[in-house]
């Protein structure tokens, strides 16, 4: 599983001040942590407390100070992004980098594509356009489909295309779960190697009671049905050991007594080899 | 119309650790002679999709004792110096061409002459002494004794950085402890089974010991007996560390001789089966064809006896790998 640290995003209470104060510690921190709980990527977002370019370039210089992480770039608007990836270039020193994301409407998924091949950048699809976000599984995979093509065309190999099939809160929606499901076991037959398939894993317990438990229950259904990546609370260790026995049982690792130490190992020397 | 032939060439996500045996003088041993394994970015001898670094080393097996058992073709070569594994050691490097020498104490085996700390400790001594090599020191097998001879073997051998085995599942808290004071490397032993495998090197690493210390003995078979078996563990502990397992990302060690040397095949006589032929051809091609095939799996050391098959083993090894040998 490739596993996406959610936390450092504006619309968390203590990042936003400390987007708003200039503080770094509190960014820092939090990137150490999900560097330390196995992050393969870091998201960083601004979310609804700055628009700034400065901000942003501000915020990423922040987490590349801190960590050798690789992180996801997240914003909503083209601009932003471009000013971005332009600040992540500067203080990421050649580090992987994804774009998150782009939707399936033309006017986003044209230009997105161009800044990921451009720069070197996987991209996350998030399969919605300007009617909104699908109900249902046709409309999903139809944009998936749609977004496959678009990036595949431009040249985007697979494995820099990563598919999204917005997952919704179960306690609001509870239809939808099954939908994503069955989107996601699609997705994974749309190429020969398939795409990524990332969730954005919290929006499922989203008001709920059992937070970690719907989160580690619908991730291991969503392995089962070919998700590979999650934007997760990567600090959460009942959801790390939830991941590491599923990649067990659908044989993607080789089974030991202590197969959790060796899981947390793992994620530990990738690190390192960065 | 050209038929477009598909590229099925991987690229791998892991490489296999390396590991360097014996320190010169400079970095406190006495050895002449370092040997590095390991390394490989793909499967073995795969050279047009990934780098194999070093070739797989050759190790003689010598013993602390003469040997009682050993059948006439294999003892020939070794009874005039097997009374001193010095000697031995002497001839398997300079006459044989040895990379490396392995000291098997089968000496101090409770159910063989039940030597103790001091003696296994001297024949340590004797070979760092005779030979520039680097090292490895085999122990009983038996818990408790190895467990009473190591402590006296690790320090005997104290900054030569040798490899030193075994640990398994039950047994790795002193060896492990021994390795960590007297810089040594450890072999991993598991029986046949990539799980414990891989358990033994988390237990291993537990205990602050590091991943790239470690070699893995993951059992060795004789053609005829199990090969197969051990071909595929071998063979998916190899997949899995290629892929990113940094839990079996350790080079693996395949202790053929002893296997070999005892079982018919190598060891019956003509006169006891002449419809199989000379033994004295027999046996060598049983034992360097059972390590052709562990070097097909992934073998970075291979510890051999009769230097007939040590000799065709080192031309297999430099025709697999043609322009990648060093």
């Amino acid at each position: 599983m490739i596993l996406i640290g959610e936390r450092i995003n504006g619309s968390f209470k203590d990042i936003g001040a400390a987007i708003k104060e200039r503080n770094k510690a509190p960014i820092q921190e939090w990137a150490r942590r999900q560097t330390e709980a196995g992050a393969d990527y870091l998201d960083v977002n601004l979310g609804a407390v700055s628009k700034s370019a400065d901000d942003f370039r501000w915020l990423i210089q922040t987490v590349c100070e801190a960590v050798p992480t690789p992180i996801a770039v997240d914003y909503n608007k083209l601009d932003l992004i471009k000013a971005g990836l332009e600040a992540y270039r500067e203080f990421g020193g050649g580090r992987p980098v994804i774009i998150n994301s782009t939707t399936a409407e033309d006017s986003k998924l044209i230009p997105l594509v161009e800044l990921a091949m451009q720069y070197n950048a996987g991209l996350i699809g998030v399969v919605m356009d300007e009617r909104g976000s699908p109900q249902d599984i046709d409309r999903r995979v139809e944009l998936g489909a749609k977004i496959f093509a678009v990036a595949s065309e431009a040249g985007l190999t697979p494995d820099r295309i990563y598919l999204d099939p917005i997952v919704m809160p179960l306690k609001f929606m509870q239809e939808q779960a099954k939908n994503v499901l069955e989107a996601i076991r699609q997705f994974a037959m749309i190429s020969d190697p398939p795409p990524h398939i990332s969730i954005g894993l919290s929006n499922i317990c989203s008001k709920a009671k059992e937070r970690s438990l719907i989160n580690r229950t619908f991730l291991v259904m969503a392995m089962v049905m070919g998700c590979d990546t999650a934007i997760c609370n990567v600090c959460d260790p009942e959801l790390m050991n939830a991941i590491a026995t599923a990649e067990l049982i659908l044989n993607k690792e080789i089974y030991s007594d202590d197969y959790l130490k060796a899981y947390r190992k793992g994620r530990e020397g990738a690190k390192e080899a960065l | 119309m050209p038929v477009a032939i598909p590229d099925v060439k991987k690229s791998w996500a892991n490489a296999i650790n390396t590991v360097t045996l014996g320190a010169t003088k400079d970095e406190g041993g006495t050895r002449t002679k370092k040997v590095t394994v390991g390394g490989a970015t793909s499967l073995p001898f795969h050279h047009f999709e990934g780098a194999m670094p070093y070739p797989p080393a050759i190790a003689m097996e010598v013993w602390d004792v003469a040997p009682q058992d050993w059948p006439e073709v294999l003892a020939e070569h070794f009874k005039d110096v097997w009374h001193d594994p010095g000697l031995w050691a002497k001839k398997c490097v300079e006459q044989y061409g040895a990379d490396l020498i392995c000291l098997r104490l089968a000496g101090c085996d409770p159910v063989r002459q039940n030597r103790g700390p001091q003696e296994a400790a001297q024949a340590v001594k004797r070979v760092l002494e005779s030979v520039g090599v680097p090292l490895i020191v085999w122990g009983t097998g038996n818990n408790d004794k190895d467990n009473e001879i190591f402590p006296a073997v690790a320090e005997a051998a104290s900054g030569e950085n040798c490899l030193l085995g075994t640990i398994t599942e039950d047994n790795y808290k002193t060896l492990i402890a021994l390795c960590t004071a007297y810089k040594h490397k450890v072999i991993a032993e598991s029986p046949c089974d990539v799980n414990i495998a891989k358990q033994v090197n988390i237990l291993a690493t537990d205990m602050g010991f590091k991943p790239e210390d470690i070699v893995m003995y993951p059992t060795s078979a004789a053609l005829g007996y199990g090969l197969e078996y051990v071909y595929s563990v071998m063979e998916r502990a190899r997949l899995a560390a290629l892929r990113g397992d940094k839990m079996l990302s350790q080079p693996m060690i395949c202790d053929i001789g002893i296997e070999v040397w005892g079982v018919k095949e190598a060891k019956a006589s003509e006169q006891e089966l002449p419809e199989w032929g000379p033994q004295r051809e027999r046996g060598p091609l049983w034992e360097a064809t059972t390590a052709y095939v562990y070097l097909l799996t992934g073998a970075d050391i291979l510890v051999l006896r009769h230097p007939r098959a040590v000799a065709s083993v080192r031309e297999a090894i430099k025709q697999l790998m043609g322009d990648g040998l060093k």
